[in-house]
């Protein structure tokens, strides 16, 4: 018990050196990049002045072109609704497709990496080359949501679906179920929940993303967004941004309530 | 009770499991069955008993193919399943009712929607997916849930049941597909000794009733030689004991299990 009779034991928790030499690097790193990029705090100082005669500008918002602003505000909601409807139900093969557990090695492989090149690229990118492909307007902006929403969606949902219980699924293989019952009685009710939960936390980000496209000319809100800055327009630039962050606000409150109905 | 046991075992002469020289290694060289050969026929109910790691899963599931056996037979009523694949698996399979360890449901789905799920080897996917069940088949399932004492929990989900209740509604999928033989793997290891008798009488007056051959993997002794007529004992790999109960004596069971002392 006492301290000259116990053994030693040695330590009872192990240094991990690699980790401690990782942060050491990554500390390192930090202050080289931001030496490099000449981020400093009197740059800093100088940004804060240049901020504050902009947010001056900005105030009061002038809503007086309403009816453009609604217009637009509606076109952006119709890619974000269409691209979600469409990104959600080619996700749902997709991923199951893509999933380890359930197909055979050359069928998730090509799905794999088609989910990974949704994912490769920046939303802004997809619309870039979309609208080079198929003209300016809201189908560049409708097809670049639907390739994101691929990505995000089929990779989770792989991942779901990679996760669920085998033994249900064992139990109706033994029964001579067909593959496809098996899929709808064993596979989906495991991972409806979480599917509705990604569909409606991507609708949001189509949402938030749909008013990004039209900044290089894919529809939506962002081209008229964009103007504004350019002519200097800072109060109807102010106006745009409330009107995004009521209406992403308002999808936000709406998919909570869809999560619930599902739960 | 004989008599009636014959008639109508004579109604039904086909329904049988016959295992013929079954082999199973997972790695070459290292078999875990060795050339097994058994046949379980009629009304009767057999159990595996052996100690764990011995093949006993190994072994039932090569009986439906969940894993393929490395060589040897396994004939279900007479039909050799061992060479088929696809669809003709799928309705081999229909005739092999399973009852799992770990009852295997889906948690999710309603108790009915589970005990249906014994029909989907007979019902086309679309219907299925549509919950359009033949009548008959749902009539069924109502009057098999009231005989186990389940009719209340049928629109209730599978996870609000206790232990005992799912290994029913396990019982009653199996049941469902009218197999010709019902296999069940450990069929009482995750419930408590009381919820245990209950079920191996289930099992056991089932395959009585609706005449089927029953071949439980168990590893509780006393269980087995409660109720089933016959024993089969198993270790390492090969067939140590086949017999009835009466005949089970301290000395097989040391060859099956190894060591005494847990005897005494």
């Amino acid at each position: 018990m006492t301290a000259d009779t116990a053994k030693n034991f040695g330590p009872a928790f192990k240094t991990n050196w690699w980790a401690r030499a990782g942060w050491l690097a990554a500390f390192l790193y930090a202050a080289y990049a931001a030496n490099y990029l000449d981020v400093s705090w009197i740059r800093f100082l100088r940004g804060l002045g240049n901020g504050a005669e902009f947010l001056a500008e900005m105030v009061p918002p002038n809503f007086s072109r309403w009816q453009l602003l609604s217009a637009n505000l509606m076109e952006t909601v119709e890619i974000a609704i269409i691209a979600s409807a469409f990104g959600i139900l080619f996700s749902l093969p997709v991923g199951l497709l893509a999933a380890r557990n359930l197909m055979p090695l050359w069928i998730t492989w090509p799905f794999r990496t088609f989910i990974a090149l949704c994912r490769s690229f920046h939303p802004v990118i997809f619309a870039i080359l979309f609208v080079k492909a198929v003209g300016f307007g809201p189908l560049a902006g409708i097809l670049t949501l639907i390739f994101a929403s691929i990505g995000f969606i089929g990779k989770l949902f792989t991942e779901a679906i990679e996760e669920i219980s085998l033994k249900p699924l064992e139990a109706l293989r033994a029964s001579g179920a067909p593959f496809m019952s098996v899929i709808i009685y064993a596979v989906l009710p495991q991972v409806l929940n979480r599917f509705i939960g990604f569909s409606s936390y991507q609708l949001d980000a189509n949402l938030r993303n749909s008013t990004m496209v039209g900044i290089v000319g894919a529809g939506g809100i962002g081209g008229t967004l964009f103007a504004a800055f350019q002519r200097f327009d800072y109060d109807f630039l102010a106006a745009i941004l409330i009107s995004i962050i009521a209406l992403v606000m308002l999808s936000e409150f709406i998919s909570t309530r869809i999560k619930k109905v599902f739960q | 009770m004989t008599v009636e046991a014959q008639s109508d075992s004579s109604a039904h002469p086909q329904r049988s499991i016959c295992i013929e020289n079954l082999s199973k290694e997972y790695v070459k060289g290292k078999p875990v069955l060795n050339n097994i050969s058994f046949t379980v026929q009629g009304q009767s109910s057999v159990a595996i008993i052996g100690p764990s790691g011995t093949g006993k899963s190994t072994l039932i599931r090569c009986v439906n193919k969940l894993i393929p056996p490395s060589s040897g037979n396994v004939y279900i009523s007479g039909e050799n399943i061992t060479h088929l694949t696809g669809r003709n698996l799928r309705m081999a399979r229909r005739k092999i009712g399973m009852v799992f360890q770990e009852f295997n449901l889906v948690e999710r789905l309603s108790v009915m929607e589970n005990v249906l799920c014994g029909r989907l080897g007979y019902v086309p996917s679309w219907r299925a997916w549509l919950r359009k069940y033949p009548q008959k088949d749902i009539d069924n399932a109502f009057s098999l849930l009231d005989s186990i004492g389940l009719l209340e929990f049928a629109r209730q989900r599978a996870d609000s049941l206790s232990g005992g209740q799912r290994q029913r509604v396990g019982i009653a999928r199996a049941i469902m597909q009218e197999p010709h033989v019902l296999l069940a793997d450990e069929p009482t290891s995750s419930l408590d000794p009381k919820t245990s008798v209950e079920i191996m009488e289930l099992l056991v007056s089932l395959s009585r009733e609706h005449n089927i051959p029953l071949l439980i993997n168990i590893h509780d002794v006393e269980l087995a030689k409660r109720f089933t007529a016959r024993v089969i004992g198993l270790s390492m790999g090969g067939i140590i004991y086949d017999g009835p109960p009466s005949e089970l004596t301290n000395d097989h069971l040391k060859k099956i299990y190894g060591g005494e002392n847990w005897l005494q």
